[in-house]
Formats: C-alpha cells, structure tokens, sequence
C-alpha cells in the first residue's frame, strides 16, 4: 500500500461507485455513485432503514459490496485483506450510534485505545492526549468511570473523543448528535466545524438532525430507494424542486414547528 | 433443506473461526495480560464447581462400585475402579462440561453483547483484529486451564472415593491405596488431560463462534448463550467417544 499517497484539499478522497448491497432479500443500496473531497464535511441524510450506516461501514470495510466500488485515496477497499486492511484502518476514526465503548475498560482506556494500537506515544503522551480529546466533548473527572455509570449521552460523547484521539484523517460519524440535549449537540457541532476548519480531515456524517446538517455540511447527499438522489451544498439542497428531497426537508421542518409550538 | 444448510454453516464458521485462532496466535503484539485473566476466569474461579463435583463423582463411584464388588468378594478393587474411570473419562468429560456451562456460555454473552453493540466493529475500526483480540486469549487460557482442573480433580476424586470406601463401607484403606497406584498408569491419566485439552479447544471456540456471529439484539445474545452450551456439550460427548478410540 505504500505507494498510495493522501489526497491533497480539494481532491477525490473517498470515491463510491456503483455501489450494490443487499441482505438476503432485501437490496438496501442499489448503485451507489458519491465522491467525497478531501477536506470537506459531507452530510449523508435520508430516511431511518435507508441504509446509510450500510453506506458508511463500506468506506471503512466492516461491510463488503455486492458489486461496485470503493475507493478511498486511489486504493480499492474491498480488494484490502489481513495486515494491509489493519494498516489502511489507521487512517480512520469513526463514531458509532451508540458510542460502542468496550464496556470492560474505563473511560481513559477507551479513549487511549486507539492511541495505544496506533503511532507511537509515550504514556505520558496519550494520558495527556486523552484527556484533552475528553475537555474537547466537555467530559471532564470521568476519565475512572466504567461506561456502564455514564448516560447514554455521555456515552456517545466518550465515542466521539475515541474517535478523534489519534487525529486520523477520515473522520465518520454515524448520527453523532441524535438523542443528545440542545447545548450537548452544539458542543459536538461546534467540533465537528473545528475539525472541518482545520481541513486535515475529511468528515463523513450521517445525520437525521437538519438543523446540525445545515451548519456542518459543505456538501449534503440524500441517499433515496438505494441511490444517492442529491448530493449538493446545503444552499442548493434547501432550494431543490426533486419532490423527495423537498418533503424530506419538509417533513423535518414540520417536526420542528409541532416541537417549538408543542 | 434449511437444517441442513445451517448445520454445514455452522461447522464451516468453526474451522473458519479455528483457522483464525492459528493465524492470529503468533502475530504481535501479545497480550500477556489478557491471556492472564481469561486463565484466571476460566480456571481459578471454576475451582470449587469443579472440586464439589469431582469429590462427589468419586464418591458416588465408591459407593457404587463397593456395593457391586463385595458380591464377588473384589472390593479390594475399588480404588482402581474409581481412579481409571475418574482418570481416564469421568474427570475430562465432566470438567467439560461444567466448563462449557461456566465459561463457554459466557464467551457467547460477552462476545455476542459485543457485536449486538457494534464493540466489534469499533474493535477493527482500531485497526486491531477480533479473533487476535478477544478469541485468542479466551481459547488458549481454556485450553491450557481445562487439563489443570482435570489434574485437580483426579485428585480431589480418588480421595472422596477412598473417604466412602473406607470410612462408609469399611473396606480395606491399603488396599483402596494400593490398587488405585497398582493399575492406574501415567498414559491412564496423560489420555484424560490431552482429551481435556481438546474438550477445552472445542467449548472456547464453539463458545466465541456463537458470539461472534450473534445477530437480533438482546434476544440473539440469548439464543447465542444457549446455543453456546448446548452445542459444546455434544460436540464434547461426542468427541469424546472418538478421542478416546484413538488414544485406545
């Protein structure tokens, strides 16, 4: 793999094509064509079951496609086995629904688990880091805990930090912010346009929260009946005559009106 | 034809998952630690369940094999008759199953519960492999501690038995002594631990195969423990008849 270099901003970092995949019957993505830039914010939205977690475990190989491709920095993922698919994972951080911290470890191990499989820093080093990526998500005194004790909340905060620790340049978030209080989801905004701002990492968010959709996103794709059906900067996205996009967007604005008046 | 079909898809994912263990076993970094305390899991706290059991096996034995010699006027026998089928059989294929029913079910909740939480997936988002990390350690502590508790309950069995020959039935305390060392070889007691050693290998397997491919929840957790348990003990009891046939 040692020939494959890192995009440069601006350039094709993470390249699907023609993406199929289906569970028994069931055919979730049907020819999937998406290109993310290197350094950008895209935002997957699209229905619950719509398969966008499907989308996002592709670009990291926890799910192999059907037919199609995905290519991430010139490499094909799915061709990446053993010793080269361990190596190729390093480049990624990736926050999961439910945060999905090794419920055996603290806290502190959690989120200097990646920083102790991957790179080389001193003990000193990662607790130091650790609990800098923990002041980051506003969790601070929890580092001794045991996930079991924390919120589902905090949970997904401590996912968050683990994700970012050893600052890869991919970064996925699977619905980082749906379930979570007001102010807690602006914290993990806020950070999401930090990480964006740096522009040493590419950030790949499903969310269903449009509110945090328009602040994050450079660029939104709508995956639809297996298809990415748009794929635009939030401006566009808002002013889009596809009916589907725009009773997406509808709907959600609906549940805001019926949830500020309620 | 579904029966079938999942019968053959269960025994391909147990050569699949064995295989990985092979692979992933040399491969660094090594994690002493873990392997430590999956040793202490599965062995030291199985400790008493396996001495109240072995003790009583050996006590049972006595009390039956006793009854039965006396009429032949060959009770002088009975301490080889408790040791050989303790050594040889009773200890490896009880110690299995005990174990299966302690540590397998568990390797198939912890394991399952993991993957229903996407803690496996987030394990190789990490870059660190699953079968390196989570089953390695589990299959080797039980295959090294199995044969251990085998060897303590060999022990622990004869002594229970020679308690209820002699101070119960009133046989002949030298005599229990003498034939229980007379007749019992060390390739006697050598079949029992390499039986324990595969029993140990097959229920650690079996045990994290289930929870690895666990799917559906809380509810799959639960049919993954089950299944965990029931299939080890077969495989256990039925293994055992052909490793005893090869190790005569």
């Amino acid at each position: 793999m040692g020939a494959a270099e890192s995009a440069r901003p601006g350039e094709v970092k993470i390249r699907l094509r023609d993406l199929h995949k289906a569970f028994g019957p069931n055919a979730v993505l049907s020819g999937v064509d998406l290109d993310m830039a290197a350094g950008t914010s895209t935002v997957i939205i699209g229905g619950s079951g719509t398969g966008k977690s499907v989308l996002l475990k592709h670009v990291i190989g926890l799910l192999r496609p059907d037919r199609g491709s995905v290519e991430v920095d010139g490499v094909t993922v799915e061709e990446l086995a053993g010793e080269a698919l361990t190596r190729f994972r390093r480049k990624f951080g990736m926050a999961f629904q439910e945060g999905a911290l090794f419920d055996s470890m603290t806290v502190a191990e959690n989120v200097a688990f990646p920083l102790t499989r991957i790179g080389s820093r001193s003990r000193a080093e990662i607790a130091a880091r650790v609990r800098e990526c923990l002041g980051l998500v506003k969790l601070e005194g929890v580092e001794g805990k045991m996930p079991s004790e924390l919120s589902g909340g905090m949970r997904r905060r401590v996912g968050f930090a683990r994700a970012i620790a050893h600052e890869p340049e991919i970064l996925l978030f699977d619905e980082p912010t749906t379930g979570l209080d007001p102010v807690t989801k602006e914290t993990i905004d806020e950070l999401i346009i930090d990480l964006k701002n740096s522009l040493a990492s590419t950030l790949v968010t499903i969310s269903h929260d449009m509110g945090s959709v328009f602040r994050i996103a450079d660029r939104v794709a709508m995956l639809y009946g297996g298809k990415i059906i748009a794929h635009e900067t939030p401006a566009d996205l808002r002013a889009s005559r596809d009916p589907r996009v725009f009773e997406f967007l509808r709907r959600d604005l609906e549940m805001w009106g019926a949830a500020r008046s309620g | 034809m579904k029966t079938i079909e999942a019968f053959f898809e269960e025994i391909g994912r147990f050569f699949e998952m064995l295989w990985g263990v092979l692979v992933w076993t040399p491969r660094r970094p090594w994690d002493w630690r873990q392997l430590l305390y999956q040793m202490v899991r599965v062995g030291v706290n199985s400790l008493p369940v396996i001495l109240l059991t072995a003790m009583f096996t050996g006590m049972v034995m006595a009390l039956q094999t006793t009854a039965t010699l006396m009429r032949f006027g060959a009770e002088r026998y009975v301490g080889s008759l408790v040791s050989l089928s303790l050594v040889r059989e009773l200890a490896a294929v009880l110690g299995g199953l005990i174990i299966a029913g302690r540590s397998g079910s568990a390797m198939g909740a912890e394991l399952g519960s993991m993957r229903v939480t996407e803690q496996i997936d987030a394990l190789e988002v990490m870059a660190t492999n699953p079968i390196h990390y989570l089953v390695v350690p589990r299959v080797w502590a039980t295959v090294v501690m199995l044969p251990l508790l085998v060897v303590v309950s060999d022990a622990i069995g004869i002594w229970g038995g020679y308690l209820v020959a002699v101070l119960l039935m009133g046989t002949n305390p030298v005599a229990y002594l003498e034939t229980t060392f007379q007749y019992t070889e060390v390739s006697d007691v050598t079949s029992g631990l390499i039986k324990a050693a595969f029993f140990g290998l097959f229920l650690a397997v079996i045990g994290c195969q289930q929870g690895f491919y666990t799917s559906g929840g809380a509810q799959g957790v639960g049919r993954s423990t089950t299944r965990a348990v029931v299939i080890a003990s077969i495989v256990i009891l039925i293994s055992d008849f052909f490793l005893t046939k090869i190790l005569f």
